[in-house]
C-alpha cells in the first residue's frame, strides 16, 4: 500500500512528514544543534500495524476509541469510534417540558455547563418570543465567558499533560478551583449546574458575588501570564505543536469546524461577533484568528480567549444593571412560593406551569453561541404543545472531531495524541 | 424573509416547494430530487455563497402521516446570514436522499448520525455507518416516533446480548484488515467476519 519508503527524523522540531515523505521541520526560534548524526533512518515500511486507543485510555480524554492504522511510527489512518456515552439526551428531550430539559444539558460539555444552559433557555425563548431582562442578559453573559474560561484552563491542562508540561495542569486547576467555587455559590452545584430557566434564571448572583468574580480574574491574569512565559516560547512545546495537524482555511469550512478549530485556521467566525445574542455587539472584545492552523495556533487562540473574557466579564460586572432576573409573566416564570400559597391566581399559574409545562407555538427556531467549544447550537422544533416534537443539538465538538483523520494523517503516533488533545472534546457532548 | 428565498423561486421554479418564516429563521422547503443541486448552487452562485454548513439533521412529526424532513443548517461567512433548507421524505416510500459529502466533508457525520438516528439513507455516502450506537444495534432507529422512549428490547433481553456480545466485533473488517493480520485469525473466526456475522444477536422474544 505504501510503495515509497517513509523516513523518520527525530531530531527536535520533527513535526510529521509531508506529502513526499520527508519530514517536516518547523523553525524553532533558535540553533539547532547538527540532525545529521540521525540522517540514516531506521527502515519502517512494508507492513502496517493496528492500533487500539482507548475507550479508556487518559489521552483521548473520555471514552473515545481511535483505532490506528500505522506504518512503523507514523499514522496512515485513525478511524474514530464514538458513542460509548451515548445518553439519547435528544430523544429524552422529547418527553420533557423545555424547563425540564435543563438539566439534561448540565451533563453534555460538563466541562461548561453554564453556556449550554444558557443557550437551551436562548433556544425556548427564541421559540416562544420571549424578551428578557437586562439583568438577566448581562447575568447570561457573565454565566457564558466563565463557562468559557473554565472549558479553556482544563483543555490547557490536560493538553499540557498530553504533550508533557504537566506545571500548568496544577496550576490552571488551582485557577478553576475558584471559579468552581463561584459557580457554586450561584447555583449551588459545581457541575450540574440548572442555571438558567425559560424567561429568566434559577437564581440572582449571591452577595460579594462580584468581588469574587473580579479578584479572580487578577488572579488568573497573573498565572496566565507564567503559563505564556513557561509555554508560549518553550523549545520543546514549540516543536510539538507548531506545524501539527494542519487543517487551512477552506479544509476548516468545508469540514464545518467551527470555534478556535477555525479561527486557528484563519477564519473569522465566531458567533459572538457574527450572529450576536445577549448584546455581544455592544462588547468591546477582540476574536482572535490564528495563521497556520496547527496546533499551536489553537493553543495562541483559546489562550487569547481566556484573556478576552476577563475583558468582557470585567465591562459585565461594570454594567451589571439592577432589577428583576426574571420576565414578569408568570405564564413562563414561577410566580414566588409565597404567592402560589397565598393568591389564587398565582396557584394557578404555578399549577399549570407544573402539570402541564409551559406550551411553545407552532415553528421551530434555531440558536446558537459561542460555547467554549464551537458553534453550539439547539433546534426546536414544535407543535404547539409543551413538549418540543425535535430538540437536535450541534454539537460542536462531535464535528470538530469529524476532522481528525485528516489532520492526522502522516504525522507520528506522539502527534496524533498532541492533534487530538487540540480538537478540545468533551465526549458528553459528543456522544450525547 | 431572505433574500436567498426569492432567488431560489426565481431560478429553480416548481423544484422549491414553499418558502416559510418561523421565529425570523427563513426555511426553503426544495423537491427531494433536487436538493444536491440546489444545495450546491446555494453554494457555488457568488451572490449566495453559502459555504459553511452548520448542521444536518432529520425531523419526524408526531402525527404518523406526515413525512419525514432532512434539515440542512446554511450559513454565508460574507453576509452573515443563515438559511435553512428541508426537503421531505414521505414514509410510504424508501428514506433516501442524496449525500452532500461531496459538497461539505463536514456532512460525514452528521449524515452518519442521521442515518444511525432516522434510518435515512444517504446515497453516494462514502462512510454510512452507525455512529452513536454500536454497529450490531438491532433495535432499530432510536429517533423515530415509533421506537419507545426505554428502547425495543427489555432491560433483561439488552443486558443478555451485552454479555453475548463477540468481543470480535469491536473490530471492523475492514480495520483487522489493516492489520493484515487477517489471514493469521483461527478459521472460524474469519468465516464469521466474511459473512458478516459481527456477534450473536438473536430475535427479540415477544416484540416490543
Amino acid at each position: 500500500m505504501m510503495a515509497e519508503k517513509r523516513t523518520l527524523d527525530v531530531a527536535l522540531g520533527t513535526t510529521g512528514v509531508d506529502e513526499r515523505g520527508l519530514p517536516v521541520t518547523v523553525p524553532l526560534g533558535f540553533e539547532v544543534p547538527d540532525a545529521g548524526a540521525v540522517e540514516e533512518a531506521p527502515e519502517v515500511g512494508g507492513e502496517h500495524m493496528l492500533l487500539n486507543m482507548g475507550p479508556q485510555h487518559p489521552a483521548t480524554h473520555g471514552v473515545l476509541r481511535l483505532v490506528v492504522e500505522l506504518d512503523g511510527e507514523v499514522v496512515i489512518r485513525v478511524i474514530p469510534h464514538v458513542g460509548y456515552l451515548h445518553s439519547g439526551f435528544e430523544k429524552l428531550g422529547e418527553y420533557r417540558h423545555y424547563n425540564q430539559i435543563v438539566p439534561l444539558t448540565d451533563r453534555m460539555d460538563y466541562l461548561a455547563p453554564m453556556a449550554n444552559n444558557v443557550c437551551l433557555a436562548m433556544a425556548a425563548e427564541k421559540l416562544m418570543g420571549i424578551a428578557i431582562t437586562e439583568r438577566c442578559k448581562v447575568l447570561r453573559v457573565i454565566a457564558c465567558e466563565i463557562s468559557r474560561i473554565i472549558s479553556h484552563l482544563v483543555w490547557l491542562g490536560t493538553t499540557g499533560i498530553d504533550i508533557g508540561a504537566i506545571t500548568p495542569f496544577l496550576w490552571m486547576f488551582q485557577e478553576r478551583e475558584k471559579f468552581y467555587n463561584l459557580q457554586e455559590a450561584w447555583t449551588g452545584a459545581r457541575l450540574t449546574t440548572s442555571l438558567t430557566r425559560v424567561g429568566g434564571l434559577m437564581a440572582d448572583i449571591p452577595d460579594g458575588f462580584e468581588d469574587g468574580l473580579r479578584a479572580t480574574c487578577r488572579s488568573l491574569l497573573g498565572v496566565m501570564a507564567e503559563v505564556d512565559r513557561v509555554l508560549t516560547r518553550n523549545g520543546v512545546w514549540v516543536g510539538r505543536t507548531q506545524g501539527i495537524g494542519v487543517l487551512t482555511a477552506e479544509e476548516a469550512t468545508n469540514m464545518s469546524m467551527s470555534g478556535a478549530m477555525l479561527r486557528a485556521s484563519g477564519v473569522d467566525y465566531d458567533v459572538r461577533k457574527d450572529r450576536p445574542y445577549l448584546d455581544y455587539e455592544t462588547y468591546d472584545f477582540e476574536v482572535p484568528i490564528g495563521e497556520h492552523g496547527d496546533v499551536y495556533d489553537r493553543y495562541l487562540v483559546r489562550f487569547e480567549e481566556v484573556l478576552q473574557s476577563v475583558r468582557i466579564l470585567d465591562q459585565a460586572l461594570d454594567r451589571l444593571p439592577d432589577g428583576p432576573i426574571n420576565v414578569a409573566d408568570h405564564r413562563v416564570i414561577l410566580p414566588p412560593k409565597h404567592a402560589a400559597m397565598t393568591d389564587m391566581e398565582s396557584m394557578i399559574h404555578h399549577f399549570k406551569q407544573v402539570m402541564e409545562g409551559v406550551p411553545a407555538p407552532v415553528g421551530e427556531a434555531y440558536f446558537s453561541l459561542e460555547s467554549p467549544k464551537g458553534e453550539l447550537g439547539y433546534y426546536f422544533v414544535s407543535d404547539g404543545t409543551a413538549k418540543p416534537v425535535r430538540w437536535r443539538v450541534r454539537p460542536p465538538a462531535f464535528i470538530n472531531l469529524s476532522a481528525l483523520s485528516k489532520m492526522a494523517q502522516g504525522h507520528l503516533l506522539s502527534d496524533l495524541i498532541a492533534i487530538n488533545a487540540s480538537v478540545d472534546i468533551v465526549m458528553g457532548e459528543v456522544d450525547r | 424573509m431572505n433574500p436567498s428565498a426569492d432567488a431560489l423561486e426565481r431560478h429553480f421554479g416548481s423544484a422549491i416547494r414553499r418558502v416559510t418564516e418561523s421565529c425570523g429563521d427563513t426555511i426553503v422547503y426544495v423537491e427531494l430530487g433536487r436538493l444536491r443541486e440546489i444545495l450546491a448552487w446555494l453554494k457555488d452562485t457568488p451572490d449566495q455563497a453559502y459555504i459553511y454548513l452548520v448542521d444536518v439533521t432529520a425531523v419526524e412529526y408526531r402525527e404518523p402521516e406526515r413525512p419525514l424532513e432532512v434539515v440542512y443548517e446554511l450559513f454565508a461567512f460574507s453576509r452573515k446570514v443563515g438559511l435553512r433548507v428541508k426537503a421531505e421524505l414521505p414514509k410510504d416510500q424508501p428514506l433516501e436522499v442524496d449525500s452532500m459529502v461531496p459538497l461539505w466533508a463536514g456532512a460525514n457525520w452528521l449524515e452518519r448520525e442521521v442515518y444511525d438516528m432516522f434510518g435515512i439513507t444517504f446515497r453516494g455516502h462514502p462512510d454510512l455507518r452507525r455512529i452513536l450506537m454500536w454497529e450490531t444495534y438491532a433495535e432499530g432507529y432510536p429517533l423515530r416516533k415509533d421506537f419507545p422512549l426505554r428502547g425495543r428490547f427489555s432491560r433483561s433481553e439488552q443486558v443478555r446480548q451485552a454479555l453475548n456480545a463477540n468481543p470480535e466485533a469491536h473490530y471492523s473488517l475492514e480495520e483487522l484488515g489493516i492489520a493484515e493480520s487477517y489471514q493469521e485469525l483461527p478459521a472460524d473466526m474469519r468465516g464469521r467476519l466474511a459473512r458478516g456475522e459481527r456477534g450473536q444477536i438473536a430475535e427479540p422474544k415477544g416484540g416490543a
